[in-house]
């Protein structure tokens, strides 16, 4: 019992670590407000684009969500940070980490958005138009709002999993939580500051992780 | 050289390919290996899980719920390292691979538990009613009525999650598990050249692309509506 606190609760340990902790919450939390934005914005055009009426554009976007969505996100992270420099190009990590994880999460949301589009139906957009909005206006006022709001609890736990994704920058040396928490680890030899990190994550994610469930008892109810 | 010429030197070299594939190939076992052990252990640990719920134990549920939560909530990639490099400062042994096993077997659990215990909550009042007056048991009622039902309404949300924590067996490359990705970046540090990289990412759409198309096939045909 005694091991088990000083191997994965030491708060000596603890202490000496919070400082890096810290530093390494502060860039999970820039991370997230970097690749959440960016994951959605992509989404929303996957969303709009294999809605559109072009057979080419439907097609063309259908493939890359699939190829997008098969690949583990930590290969395609790897593939980008170490492979890519083969080919001369080099990106840094926190680029990197942003790319891939555009890549991936367009794909997500996309799908996700794009279910929510299809939940509308067609005489919302026809008495959209008829009165006189532009198509554009029509996705933008009557369409998305809508969609969006069917969809929400997904959005939310997708979201969830995009914060729980930010861990795998550790190993590309990107300098969020868990890397502090691995750095702090391998010069003291015990585990607790990655216990500290999960509690740290707990901490973050689990009222949204509440949150979340209750949004999709209550759309279903 | 050309740009082309540059281009499929590095992602598609002939040589390195040849000289590398068995590798790939290992470790395209290993993930798939992995991959289905998984997916056995986790939802049938989830299902067990689900049904010890629906007694509703207060004493039991309470940490029941709290586990599934944590394991929902945290980055598996976490708990990998806690229980790889934490364990053995205790005297616990786990080679990566168990260790892989493990975590990824109990997110699933937590996830597929949520699932199925959603889609038991979902039948209809009536149904237990109806079996019960029948002379069923609890036990009888619910593996031959209610989880039935239950599971048919799950199977599109269980797919997609089930989907995407088999491939977190990507993960097992930090803690040293020969599997593809491992293999890849290996081979990948010894040529000096990225087509070991890109044949892994070859093989995962071989192997989860199939899987991505079920998913959605299986979404179409049974989406989730109420009993």
């Amino acid at each position: 019992m005694d091991a088990l606190i000083t191997q994965f609760f030491n708060l000596e340990i603890m202490l000496k670590a919070w400082p890096m902790m810290l530093r390494g919450l502060g860039m999970t939390v820039l991370l997230c407000l970097a690749v959440i934005p960016l994951g959605l914005a992509g989404g929303l055009i996957v969303a709009l684009a294999s809605t559109s009426s072009s057979r080419a554009v439907r097609w063309t976007t259908a493939i890359l969500v699939d190829i997008f969505r098969a690949v583990p996100p930590l290969a395609l992270l790897i593939f980008i940070s170490a492979g890519l420099p083969f080919a001369g190009i080099r990106l840094s990590p926190f680029a990197a980490v942003c790319l891939s994880f555009f890549l991936n999460n367009s794909a997500y949301y996309g799908e996700i958005i794009r279910a929510g589009i299809e939940s509308i139906g067609d005489g919302q957009r026809q008495a959209a138009r008829s009165t006189g909005l532009t198509a554009l206006q029509t996705q933008a006022y009557v369409v998305l709002p809508q969609a969006i709001r069917n969809v929400l609890p997904d959005l939310v736990s997708n979201t969830i999993e995009v914060v729980k994704l930010t861990s795998l920058a550790s190993v590309v040396a990107f300098a969020e939580l868990l890397y502090s928490a691995e750095m702090a680890r391998s010069v003291t030899y015990n585990a607790s500051p990655i216990v500290m990190a999960a509690l740290m994550y707990l901490a973050l994610l689990w009222p949204a992780v509440r949150f979340a469930s209750s949004l999709e008892h209550k759309l279903k109810s | 050289m050309s740009r082309t010429e540059v281009f499929l030197d590095t992602f598609f070299n002939a040589a390195v390919m040849r000289q590398y594939l068995p590798d790939i190939i290992d470790g395209f076992f290993v993930t798939c290996q992995i991959a289905i052990l998984v997916v056995v252990s986790g939802l049938g640990l989830g299902l067990v899980l689900a049904i010890v719920r629906s007694f509703r134990i207060s004493a039991i549920n309470a940490p029941l719920i709290v586990f599934v939560d944590v394991l929902r909530s945290l980055p598996p990639l976490v708990l990998i390292l806690i229980l790889y490099f934490g364990l053995p400062n205790i005297g616990v042994l786990l080679s990566g691979y168990i260790v892989l096993w493990l975590v990824l077997t109990l997110v699933l659990a937590a996830f597929a538990e949520e699932i199925f215990w959603a889609g038991i909550l979902s039948v209809n009042a009536g149904q237990w009613q109806a079996a019960r007056s029948t002379g069923m048991g609890y036990l009888q009622t619910l593996i031959y009525v209610i989880l039935p039902q239950a599971v048919r309404l799950t199977i599109a949300p269980l797919t997609n999650r089930t989907i995407a924590i088999t491939k977190n067996t990507a993960l097992g490359m930090v803690i040293g598990v020969g599997e593809l990705l491992n293999q890849a970046t290996t081979a990948q540090s010894f040529a000096g050249n990225a087509t070991p990289m890109m044949m892994a990412t070859v093989a995962y759409l071989i192997l989860f692309v199939p899987v991505v198309y079920l998913g959605r096939w299986i979404e179409t045909r049974f989406a989730w509506k109420h009993a």
